[in-house]
């Protein structure tokens, strides 16, 4: 049962608590690059979730075998392969999706987030739970992608996943350049900030009143007399 | 003069960081202090331009004659981070001083995705030896000139008030929007 839990957990902290791209910063690059169009930013999502589980479990299942001094390198090998993996059934399978994610697909090796969890989670762990911290990470990092790039795509273009939304909005043609890129981030990011600092006060409020209520119950006398000089 | 377009191209017009968004990472992690700046922009700079030249030549006499573009990821990354060690040893061997003044940002210049960005656009538009080279210098001078005015502004955002949520990153990320729409008035020159 504690088991269960736990697992579920690690798939869950990728969402939000330890969120590669809004939280960590992790994989700036292609978060901002890409992400001028939501299905560019699900189809980039998609190729880091396959990357990052293959190269988890991989990394996990070899950690033993694996001299640490050469460990780095070892790792960027197998994250190399499975992008070049990707890189070539897109190019085979959907070559209009290839041509517009370009050179992003084979810089996927050098996403600090794939790296980082290599590092960080599957050299530490066994495969079973880096596959789940894979899964969570993964689906962290596509669901931010597709959301800043919806809003890019419907303020830039009045339209989402290609349905027009709006037929008589004139479209913010800076939010598909780099500029609007940097910009949308920027305050996506104050905004989740704004979000967990709330959460955070709220927390402390509600631990400070326990607390309290727990010493009143304990020493009455102490809890009264802390308004009083408070007052005083 | 087509040397000089390229050059131009990389520093300015299409910048590397504000236009193609290679090396946000170090362009957010390194830019806090002028200093520290300005020796990462001339490491990776140097990354830079050592980068086009050994990947052209490892996919002009190697790769290419042997059919084996497909482990052309596999293989890049790997001369980079070689690229790096090397680079590594030589700095701590001749310039200790320099070596110490860029510490832990030397290794970190390996996963810095405008170094292999650079090797891959150069194999699709296709550059000669000297246009890489010059390419690889232009693209490094735009790293730094990008990198160096974000650490001047930063400096100064020390003092200011910025509201508590956007402090760090965010503020970061705005003030880097507004100078890419700057940039942008480069984008006639070419």
């Amino acid at each position: 049962m504690k088991g269960q839990v736990s697992a579920r957990q690690e798939v869950l902290k990728g969402l939000w608590d330890q969120n590669p791209t809004l939280r960590q910063l992790l994989g700036m690059c292609p978060t901002l690059a890409i992400t001028t169009s939501a299905i560019n930013g699900v189809a980039m999502g998609l190729a880091v979730i396959f990357v990052l589980i293959c190269s988890n479990l991989m990394i996990s299942l070899v950690r033993r075998l694996v001299p640490n001094q050469v460990r780095i390198a070892a790792y960027i090998v197998i994250i190399a392969t499975f992008v070049t993996v990707v890189d070539l059934t897109m190019k085979a399978r959907f070559p209009e999706l290839s041509s517009s994610l370009g050179a992003f697909i084979p810089l996927i090796v050098v996403n600090c987030i794939i790296l980082g969890r290599a590092e960080a989670f599957a050299s530490k762990n066994g495969p079973w739970r880096s596959v789940l911290d894979a899964v969570g990470m993964g689906a962290g990092f596509t669901v931010s992608l597709t959301f800043l790039a919806s809003l890019r795509e419907i303020l830039g273009n009045g339209t989402l996943f290609g349905v027009t939304l709006f037929p008589a909005w004139e479209p913010w043609v800076v939010m598909i350049l780099p500029a609007g890129g940097f910009l949308t981030l920027g305050l996506i990011l104050g905004g989740v900030n704004l979000i967990n600092r709330s959460h955070e006060a709220s927390r402390r409020r509600a631990l400070v009143e326990a607390s309290r209520a727990a010493a009143g119950f304990a020493l009455p006398g102490a809890a009264a007399g802390t308004p009083a000089r408070g007052e005083a | 003069m087509d040397l000089l377009l390229i050059f131009i191209g990389a520093a300015v017009v299409n910048n590397f960081v504000l236009s193609y968004f290679l090396g946000i990472c170090p362009f957010i992690g390194v830019s806090g202090r002028f200093s520290s700046a300005v020796s990462m922009g001339m490491a990776t700079t140097f990354v830079l331009v050592m980068t086009a030249m050994a990947t052209w030549l490892l996919q002009a006499y190697l790769l290419g004659p042997l059919h084996l573009d497909y482990l052309q990821t596999v293989a890049f990354i790997l001369v980079v981070a070689a690229l790096v060690q090397f680079v590594e040893m030589v700095i701590k061997k001749t310039s200790p001083p320099l070596y110490r003044a860029l510490g832990i940002f030397l290794p970190l210049i390996t996963t810095n995705c405008a170094v292999l960005g650079l090797a891959l656009f150069i194999q699709l538009r296709e550059y000669g030896f000297i246009q890489s080279v010059v390419f690889g210098a232009g693209a490094g001078a735009g790293f730094t000139i990008a990198l160096c005015l974000m650490a001047g502004i930063r400096e100064e955002l020390e003092l200011a008030d910025v509201p508590p949520s956007l402090r760090g990153a965010g503020i970061t990320l705005l003030v880097a929007g507004t100078m890419a729409l700057a940039f942008m008035g480069f984008a006639g020159m070419i």
